[in-house]
């Protein structure tokens, strides 16, 4: 199947007063149809930058130095800011972490969800409002009329977080964008709201790009998973291969920090050491410093993508190896 | 918002008793015999002592408020002792004036500064901005007279499209218009630059926030963005500022009054207040106490309207 997001080499930088920070080093990956990627990495590693030059909402000093992002084969890069605002709400929208600051407080419900109607699909208010009762309902909120007429403070976090939904998918965009939707909520509600965006995502098709950095979450909704490490993917592919075949040394350790309910001597096995500053210039692999299985090439020279599976990448010295190996092996 | 109303008027005479006393308490201890200034340099001693008497002078000093009190509970409040002219005739020649111009002042002053400091906000650290703020702060320090004055140089002597001072035609005739322009200018000027400034930083903050971002995610176009999503939160705090402005220009503004030739309420202070006119100085502070107190509420019911988090129930 064509894919339906492309993103090759993309590299952000951020302008600061001192220096030009690298936050994200060069990223490749696809998202076809229907698919849901989980973006997953520890805080900072550059999930929420990579999600936002998608939608090119990136911060005033931040700017796409490379790269290539393409929507169903369109370039979105070099696009003009009225190109862009035509798309957004409408071909790709995006659901952020804070339900309580995301919407506008001093509008009511109503208003925000009729925007996008009447900017993309320019219905008439009345139109607007009818459509925005059915969304409310599909997000699964109660007396839809009465909400319609209430401001943002009056609902809880779980419901303003459907009303984002319900925003974000007003005009059936073929790419949804999550930056961390349910962190904020509490646990019964968290699954909710996973449970609708599965759901809704299956009834209109399209592509999710999901980020989190909670291992459950992504047990629960991903059909792929793209791992980040300090601003690079250090491993992509197919959710069970993630899970039970983890091949980079960072997703080991990412799978050994999920904490086992069932298992109470069981703690966090969290990776020592921390994750690199934006300046900090590291030579060879990124990861080398907490690399329990860092060799000498580690510290020289940055690992090249390997090619696990056909579906499956790890950046990590490690893949040469077996890959080695296999060769050995098979010769 | 019903429960406020009535609060605030409840403080409101609360306050108007304290100030009302403190006004009168200190005009005893205040040098300067009111007889003697009614009668004038050449009165005998007898003189100030029927004058004195036909006062009420004579009584104790808290009789002598509590007549006051009773005067004010029916309307009266008193005498000017320069003129004999009551104080309420000659608050309300004046005020209309000093409404006039205060409003037109706040016109002038929101219209520059609202829209200044926004555009300087969303061209931030532009040549825009910094000649947007240099000129704000022009606006601060420049003192109202020199202002004035050299606004009444340029258009009223040299130019003559506008008059040189005076506020004596109707607010709904050319005239009253243009005689208002060089005056709402010259006060208008200062809250202009502390409006700008405010929105400026109060814009900035707003257009990082979270719910600007969701408005752009939604594809809202960079125009209503700024003038509708941000522009109703980033007033929040600057209405504050327009309230104190507004209270203070409703309570008269001496030199630009002065400089304009203009009968208002600040002159009328300030002449009271040179001639020991105490019945003036009297109702004037209490005019401008009601006037702040009122201000003050309807700032307030405007901060509900704007922002549905506020409620006062
Ligand atoms: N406006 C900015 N200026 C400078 N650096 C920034 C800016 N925004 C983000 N960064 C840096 O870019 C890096 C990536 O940030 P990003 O927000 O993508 O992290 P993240 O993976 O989403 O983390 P989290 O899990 O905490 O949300 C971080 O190191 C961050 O400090
Ligand atoms: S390349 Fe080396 S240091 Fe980097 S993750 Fe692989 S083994 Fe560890
Ligand atoms: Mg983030």
């Amino acid at each position: 199947m064509k894919n339906l997001l492309e993103v090759e080499n993309l590299k952000v930088n951020f302008r600061t007063k001192k220096e030009r920070l690298r936050a994200v080093r060069g990223i490749s990956f696809s998202l076809k149809k229907g698919e849901t990627l989980c973006i997953v990495g520890e805080s900072g590693c550059g999930k929420s930058i990579t999600s936002l030059s998608i939608i090119g909402l990136l911060p005033s000093n931040g700017e796409i130095a490379e790269g290539s992002i393409k929507l169903d084969g369109n370039e979105l890069l070099g696009k003009t800011e009225n190109e862009l605002e035509i798309m957004r709400g409408n071909e790709i929208s995006m659901i952020f972490q804070e339900p309580m600051t995301a919407l506008n407080p001093t509008f009511t419900i109503g208003f925000q969800l009729r925007e996008p109607l009447m900017i993309h699909k320019k219905m008439s208010k009345k139109e607007a409002t009818k459509k925005s009762i059915e969304l409310l309902e599909k997000v699964g909120i109660p007396n839809p009329v009465e909400k319609l007429r209430q401001f943002p403070h009056e609902l809880s976090g779980g419901m303003r977080q459907r009303v984002m939904i319900a925003m974000a998918l007003a005009c059936e965009p073929s790419l949804l964008l999550a930056d961390e939707p349910t962190t904020a909520l509490d646990v019964t509600i968290q699954a909710q709201i996973l449970e609708l965006m599965d759901e809704l995502k299956r009834q209109m098709g399209m592509g999710v790009v999901f980020v989190t950095h909670d291992m459950g979450v992504v047990a629960e909704i991903a059909d792929r998973v793209m791992v980040m490490y300090a601003g690079e993917v250090v491993e992509i592919g197919d959710v069970d291969r993630i899970f039970n075949h983890p091949q980079h040394p960072y997703t080991k350790g990412l799978l050994g920090a999920v904490p086992n309910v069932d298992d109470e001597e069981h703690h966090l096995n969290i990776i020592p050491g921390s994750m690199p500053n934006l300046d900090d210039e590291i030579s060879g692999c990124r990861f080398h410093p907490r690399c329990p299985y860092a060799m000498d090439i580690c510290r020289k020279k940055n690992p090249t993508t390997f090619q696990v599976t056909s579906s499956h990448q790890s950046k990590c010295w490690l893949q040469e190896v077996t890959d080695v190996d296999r060769l050995h092996t098979t010769s | 918002m019903l429960v406020l109303i009535v609060r605030r008027l409840f403080q409101l005479v609360l306050l108007l008793f304290g100030i009302s006393f403190i006004v009168f308490m200190s005009m005893f201890i205040a040098p300067g015999d009111p007889a003697a200034i009614i009668a004038g340099p050449t009165a005998s001693a007898s003189d100030l002592e029927a004058i004195r008497a036909s006062m009420g002078l004579d009584k104790p000093v808290l009789v002598q408020y509590l007549d006051y009190l009773a005067g004010v509970l029916h309307g009266d409040f008193g005498y000017s002792y320069q003129t004999g002219q009551s104080v309420s005739d000659a608050i309300i020649s004046r005020f209309p004036n000093t409404f006039k111009l205060a409003v037109a002042s706040m016109i002038v002053a929101m219209a520059i500064g609202i829209f200044a400091g926004i555009i300087s906000a969303i061209k931030h650290n532009s040549w825009i901005d910094f000649s947007s703020t240099t000129i704000a702060l022009l606006g601060v320090s420049i003192p109202n007279f020199w202002l004035g004055a050299m606004l009444i140089l340029v258009f009223a002597v040299n130019l003559q499209i506008l008059p040189v001072g005076g506020l004596s035609y109707s607010i709904f005739s050319l005239e009253g218009i243009k005689e208002l322009v060089l005056p709402a200018i010259t006060l208008g000027t200062a809250s202009a630059a502390l409006i700008a400034r405010m929105s400026r930083s109060s814009m900035l903050e707003v257009i990082q926030s979270d719910y600007i971002r969701t408005a752009k995610a939604k594809g809202v176009k960079k125009r209503s963005i700024v003038w509708v999503h941000a522009l109703r939160n980033a007033m929040i705090p600057v209405i504050t500022i327009i309230g104190i402005d507004f209270g203070a220009l409703l309570g008269g503004t001496v030199i630009t009054e002065q400089v304009f030739a203009i009968n208002g309420v600040g002159r009328l202070m300030i002449d009271a207040i040179a001639a020991r006119d105490f019945p003036i100085i009297q109702g004037t502070v209490l005019l401008v106490a009601a006037i702040f107190v009122v201000v003050n509420l309807i700032i307030d019911i405007i901060y509900a309207l704007i922002d549905p988090r506020i409620s006062y129930d």
